[in-house]
């Protein structure tokens, strides 16, 4: 997958569990930008990612998805390691 | 919204859990309840996706929601807070994780009894304090946890934490079997179902002490929705049946009675068995069962005379074989058995079938069972549609009123006027002051009657509770006994006396007994009642909704003059010093 195809399927993910169509997101986007992005919905951004991409986020690793970018380039990490 | 059915699309509901409460809430026709989480960890995804499973059984939820892990606290210390919200039903959600004290290796026998005692007295304590809501307890077990250092000595060991756990879960039982309003959700099984390893998420549980996994959510939320709906009296009571591939395999008009599929010889006849005699444990806890086929009625009543058929054709209370549209013969069902629509479930391996019924009955539960018969047992039983609060003694003898109601129906034509049957019925009806031993049922009868129900008011247990002590109320029951057998308590008003008006906030009685004239009957004695409380008048609503029309003229039948006509809801007065007794064919025993 290139990093846009990942990028707008994470957009999708954003737009459902903030339930705003019409969302968008950027690298720099953080839990500061998007009122909603509380801890409880991080658990469920982070759920819903790991379901769709089939991919597992170790504990530590969680803690350090500051922002949308800094979550791609780990998705990316893991998607290519497969 | 099948993704909300079994087999629920879990990623689907988590992911668009907020598109899908928005839809749900379109529908107009949803009743509020106040429900109450107190929770041993996280409960917020808890509360987002019962809600939803709520919406789509017709309930609007507001929720109260404890501080985290303040679940005891909340319970015995709080008050205030959860005392204004007034619940109608507390949800305890706890977990293997809230055990506070498992046994040390160490420990004696008396030891861990005492840990037994001491961790099962706070619960014990919780549901002590609770009972002053008088609301319905919906109380989780305990599941397994995930690691057991003693491996499988831990399940039979005295110091095992899955022996432990297995003994605090039979004490539970044992309390829920004696505390009214106390209701387990069993996630010892939920989990077994489920997996453990499914059900609970190691990180999830150190990252946002969620003591479940995502995953399992979904499956939870909707256990404690299949509860819920019980506790309101709307699980399902009638399951249509089409006849080939669906009670046997093959087509008996086509293959004859020895040529269809049902016995122990082959696997194929030993699923249809197996369906067969899961059906009939349904039948035995007294679901009403009923045939819909498109066949040779002869050839269809053929197939339960196989020898080695499980169901016979006694066990259905209706039969339809013939070559109509199923939706208009289970609209025949519905009003040969005085049973709603809505309380039907329809099996078919036929999705043609299925899709047709459903479009032109929506409201007709028709679970998309697939074609293959082993699948068709999850369908019925994962989706609860018969989920049961009790085994009442009602329930069980019900299949036996609907029979007895077929003859009555048959009856009618043998005479010369409708006085004439009734009389024949040789009916007579005990209507008394509510007591305490039918306060369930009454309170059941509130939630689930609309058809006979001037006001649709529901009211909770507590309320019902509330208006039985209260001198400030006239309220009574009726039971009616025929030649046939007891109809069991139909009949229900509660009158508010104010100054001399008698208020009827409701009036309703079970579409069971229609056209028996028992509203003459109970009138006589809500009159007779409230001339003991020198009231000089009966004040009667009615308030339109989806299914009560045919009420919408009762009070004018009664006599009643109209007060106030607001559009399709109106008031009346009856003055009650002049009364005549209006019933002529029911004996009354009252108090």
């Amino acid at each position: 997958m290139t990093r846009q195809e990942v990028f707008n399927e994470v957009q999708n993910i954003f737009r459902d569990i903030f339930d705003q169509n019409d969302m968008v997101i950027e690298n720099s986007t953080n839990s500061d930008a998007i009122d909603d992005w509380d801890s409880l919905n991080h658990i469920n951004l982070v759920s819903a990612i790991e379901k769709e991409f089939a991919i597992r986020f170790a504990l530590g690793e969680i803690m350090e998805l500051n922002d949308v970018g800094s979550m791609i380039d780990l998705m990316l990490k893991k998607l290519n390691n497969l | 919204m099948r993704q909300l059915e079994y087999p629920l699309d879990i990623n689907y509901i988590l992911r668009k859990k907020k598109s899908i409460k928005n839809n749900l809430l379109l529908n107009s026709s949803l009743i509020e309840k106040n429900i109450a989480i107190l929770g041993g960890s996280t409960t917020a995804e808890i509360k987002n996706i019962l809600e939803l499973f709520l919406l789509k059984r017709g309930i609007k939820p507001k929720f109260y929601e404890s501080e985290y892990n303040k679940y005891y606290e909340d319970a015995l210390f709080e008050g205030d807070e959860l005392d204004k919200f007034n619940p109608d039903i507390i949800y305890i959600h706890i977990t293997n994780k809230n055990i506070i004290k498992y046994p040390d290796l160490k420990d004696s026998e008396e030891k861990i009894d005492t840990l037994l005692f001491n961790e099962l007295e706070r619960y014990k304590s919780i549901w002590s304090a609770l009972s002053k809501f008088d609301c319905a307890i919906i109380q989780n077990n305990f599941d397994y946890t995930n690691s057991r250092s003693l491996g499988n000595l831990d399940c039979y060991d005295i110091h095992g934490r899955t022996y432990f756990i297995k003994k605090l879960n039979d004490h539970f039982s044992v309390n829920a079997r004696k505390i009214k309003n106390l209701y387990i959700n069993d996630i010892n099984y939920l989990s077994a179902y489920i997996g453990l390893t499914r059900w609970f998420d190691q990180k999830l549980w150190h990252q946002a002490k969620y003591a479940v996994s995502m995953e399992s959510i979904p499956e939870l939320t909707f256990n404690i929705s299949k509860i819920v709906t019980s506790i309101f009296g709307s699980s399902k009571k009638c399951l249509v049946l089409d006849l080939d591939n669906t009670c046997w395999g093959g087509v008996i008009g086509d293959d004859g009675l020895d040529g269809i599929q049902i016995g122990t010889e082959t696997a194929i006849t030993e699923s249809y068995t197996t369906f067969q005699k899961y059906v009939k444990e349904l039948k035995n806890r007294g679901i009403t069962l009923a045939v819909c086929s498109k066949n040779d009625f002869k050839n269809a009543q053929e197939g339960f005379s196989h020898p080695e058929s499980i169901l016979k054709l006694d066990d259905f209370t209706s039969f339809k074989a013939n070559w109509s549209p199923k939706s208009q013969n289970i609209l025949d069902i519905s009003q040969s058995l005085n049973i709603d629509v809505d309380s039907f479930v329809f099996i078919d391996d036929n999705p043609a079938e299925r899709d047709l019924v459903l479009s032109q009955l929506s409201s007709v539960s028709v679970p998309d069972v697939g074609s293959d018969i082993v699948e068709f047992i999850s369908h019925i039983d994962r989706s609860g549609f018969f989920e049961p609060i009790s085994l009442d003694i009602d329930d069980t003898h019900r299949n036996q009123y609907y029979k007895d109601n077929q003859k009555r129906s048959s009856d009618i034509a043998k005479f010369q006027s409708y006085d004439e049957f009734l009389i024949s019925l040789d009916m007579t009806a005990e209507i008394k002051s509510f007591s305490t031993v039918y306060l369930d049922r009454i309170t059941q009868l509130t939630n689930k009657t609309n058809q006979f129900n001037l006001t649709t008011k529901r009211y909770t247990t507590g309320e019902i509770n509330a208006i039985n002590l209260s001198e400030k109320y006239i309220k009574i029951y009726g039971k009616l006994i025929d030649k046939y057998g007891t109809n069991g308590l139909i009949a229900v008003s509660i009158g508010r006396v104010e100054n001399k008006s008698c208020h009827l906030d409701l009036f309703l009685i079970s579409c069971r007994v229609l056209k028996r004239e028992m509203e003459f009957a109970m009138l006589d004695i809500l009159v007779r009642k409230c001339k003991e409380k020198n009231v000089t008048n009966i004040i009667g609503y009615y308030y339109k909704s989806a299914k009560n029309k045919m009420v919408s003229d009762l009070y004018e039948k009664l006599g009643f003059t109209l007060l106030v006509q607001n559009t399709e809801d109106s008031i009346w007065k009856l003055d009650i010093t002049n009364y005549e007794n209006k019933n002529k064919f029911i004996g009354v025993m009252n108090d």
